[in-house]
């Protein structure tokens, strides 16, 4: 998967979970729960489609890595790599 | 890493909705989890070493005089929270450590936060508000909330703070039953949830705005702060006054202001000692906001009024930053909750490995029924067990609790504390008489009025207020059996509230903001079991005629939800139907929906007129 494709996905299941936010206005260092609004029961429902939809398993330590899109396409990228 | 499964607990088997009235005997996990034996020394340690004992001669007259009480007499929160110890020689205590988001420490002894919360109340008086008066708070965990909380108590006027993820449609309801006359919040909250509505609320006269600027209308607190004088006399206030209004769900019709005064301050000193070890210099985290009832009354009053240093987190729960709070500060009492100790609990045992816990003396969790497994789990980690505890808006502070000294039953919220007297009752009997249940039967736990953070009202609301006494006791809402030895569980709620994360959410609040978008006709809102949040909010829906069940549209709905009342409140799941099942007078069966969905029996459906499809 290209950087791109992560970014998407991740947008994508980001949306699914909280469909209040507007995917044009998320920003890639917009952090997840100071900015976007997610609280801790989103962001467990969002690791859980992360693994879904791309196989990665995210483990409660490295939740701190997808903070910002920016940081989670990275965390992604690498586990994908 | 495990898959987060969204698999019933076995605990959740116990959160059936079950029959009021005393149900046959209850055969519950209790019997199947070993209690957990304290030693002589935990026992002599303790603040309530026999607790049995303390129940037979505690009288809350004692209690009373423990406190100073203002000089000239009358009763203020803030006073015994901060001017008592600064008199007696300890304002070089710690009073408030605070951890900012991004790292930053900021110490504030007990003199300071009483400077801090005179400037508050100096602010206040300056604006005209004064005795009487409602403060409202939304903002996140910083030194200027405490400031606020407490210079307005000093003030004499009254604290009522809100959950700074609240969408609009609960604050702005909110603070028109209040009768809001002022408000703390921060400029981004303003600007998105509150600027486009405040001027339909004629009772707010003064709006601060952290930091240094403010939009139109609104004061920026920091510049007023700078100038504002560092003395200011508490204002003489009775026991009866009012200090505190916390908002709380109802089943139907709008939300409830419970109303406090400050007498309730004896309570949360005595439940403080007694329930969660608090004394003088006692390192104390209370990880509850305090836009929550549990973040006032033990994350502000119980602890100052007890002279512990207690810290504050400004962050939000992250599982290192915790592990690593606990280690470096040393925390010795720790009061938290079960959403968070199943968050812990998932991250397994290795996660807490490498870190030095020893510090910790006592752990304590509160907001919904702690589950059996968590209790241990928490006694292998951490080397000691959670303390489970119970008590709600409406009681101001800990009723039932498992205290230092007490052997643990793991699910169990333990035993009345002194001065607390709680039954099981029949509320189904006959006539306006309440039939006590046998240990070992399901009915609604009650209490007997009397304990001085009992509410006093709910906001003008007399008959709602009314409704919840009968026969000398008051209703709690919970059913809940007593075991032989005198031990208390929780077995579900007797009405249709939702608790999530420790929240109680009312499912008409949910309905109606659904209902006010255009495609939906009729909604129905209740919890589903999940494994870390207690019960999560599922919504059904009917559709007006001419919309197509699309997931489209259900993502729609659940992004208005969102937007109206905030992630913890609105749905995280909407299903479509047909129609939805109704009573005879058109009355929604939440019940039967949830019993459903649990493959629960459908119990008495002979009001049954249009069932679900």
């Amino acid at each position: 998967m290209t950087r791109d494709e992560i970014r998407s996905a991740f947008i994508e299941e980001l949306i699914r979970i909280a469909p209040d936010l507007d995917p044009d206005n998320i920003s890639g260092d917009d952090h997840l729960l100071d900015d976007l609004e997610l609280d801790s029961m989103d962001i467990l429902n969002l690791v859980s489609a992360l693994h879904e939809k791309l196989g990665v398993s995210v483990p409660e330590l490295d939740y701190p890595r997808l903070e910002t899109p920016d940081k989670a396409v990275d965390y992604l990228a690498g586990k994908l790599g | 890493m495990q898959r987060l499964s969204r698999t019933l607990h076995p605990y959740h088997a116990w959160q059936t909705p079950a029959p009021t009235g005393c149900a046959s005997q209850f055969k519950g996990a209790h019997v199947v989890w070993e209690t957990i034996k304290k030693s002589a020394a935990d026992k002599a340690n303790a603040s309530l070493p026999d607790p049995d004992a303390a129940r037979k001669t505690f009288t809350w007259q004692e209690a009373r005089e423990s406190l100073d009480g203002l000089p000239g007499g009358g009763l203020n929160i803030a006073y015994e929270a901060l001017d008592r110890h600064v008199a007696a020689g300890r304002g070089d205590t710690l009073a408030i450590r605070w951890l900012g988001q991004h790292g930053e420490t900021l110490d504030l002894t007990y003199d300071d936060v009483l400077k801090g919360a005179s400037k508050f109340a100096n602010i206040l008086a300056a604006h005209g508000i004064g005795k009487g008066d409602r403060l409202f708070s939304m903002m996140g965990r910083t030194p200027d909330l405490y400031f606020a909380a407490l210079g307005t108590l000093r003030a004499g006027a009254v604290f009522t703070p809100l959950f700074s993820a609240f969408g609009p449609e609960p604050v702005r309801t909110r603070m028109e039953i209040g009768e809001a006359s002022a408000l703390i919040t921060t400029e981004s909250i303003y600007r998105r949830k509150i600027a486009e509505w405040r001027r339909d609320i004629p009772s707010l006269k003064l709006v601060l705005i952290t930091g240094d600027d403010a939009p139109e209308d609104c004061v920026a607190l920091a510049p007023e702060f700078d100038k504002a004088p560092d003395r200011f006399d508490p204002v003489k206030t009775g026991p009866e006054d009012m200090a505190l209004i916390h908002f709380t769900s109802g089943t139907t019709g709008r939300p409830k202001g419970v109303v406090h005064v400050h007498e309730a301050v004896v309570t949360h000193a005595a439940t403080g000692r007694g329930a969660l070890e608090l004394r003088l210099g006692t390192i104390y985290w209370c990880t509850a906001d305090p836009g929550w009832v549990t973040g006032t009354s033990y994350g502000i009053i119980a602890p100052l009024v007890n002279g512990v240093s207690m810290i504050v987190d400004e962050a939000e729960y992250n599982l290192d930053r915790w592990y690593s709070t606990l280690e470096r500060e040393k925390i010795e009492v720790w009061y938290t909750a079960p959403t968070a100790i199943r968050m812990m609990m998932r991250a397994g045992r290795e996660a807490a490995q490498g870190y030095d816990f020893s510090a910790l003396q006592f752990l304590a969790s509160v907001g919904e029924p702690l589950n059996p497994e968590a209790v241990v789990w928490g006694n292998e980690v951490f080397g000691r067990p959670f303390h489970d505890n119970w008590w709600q808006s409406e009681t101001g502070g800990i009723m039932i609790a498992n205290t230092a000294a007490m052997d643990i039953r793991p699910g169990s919220m333990g035993k009345p504390l002194p001065g607390i007297e709680a039954g099981i009752v029949d509320t189904e009997a006959e006539g306006d008489a309440l039939r006590e249940c046998a240990d070992g039967e399901v009915g609604e736990l009650a209490l007997r009025p009397g304990w001085p953070s009992m509410m006093r009202a709910y906001l003008n609301e007399e008959a709602r207020y009314n409704k919840v006494f009968r026969d000398g006791w008051y209703l709690t809402g919970d059913l809940a059996m007593r075991d032989a030895a005198g031990y208390f569980w929780f077995i579900g709620r007797a009405d249709d509230l939702i608790k999530s994360s420790g929240h109680l959410i009312g499912p008409f609040e949910v309905e109606s903001a659904l209902i006010e978008h255009d495609a939906v006709a009729e909604a129905a809102v209740i919890g589903i079991p999940d494994e870390t949040a207690g019960e999560v909010v599922k919504a059904y829906v009917v559709l007006n005629p001419g919309q197509d069940a699309t997931e489209d549209l259900e993502r729609d709905l659940r992004g208005h939800a969102r937007k109206r009342l905030g992630p913890a409140v609105a749905p995280r799941e909407i299903v479509f139907r047909e129609s939805l099942p109704k009573t005879r007078s058109g009355k929604i069966m939440r019940r039967l929906l949830k019993a459903r969905e649990m493959g629960l029996p459908e119990g008495d459906i002979s009001t049954l007129e249009t069932d679900e499809k």
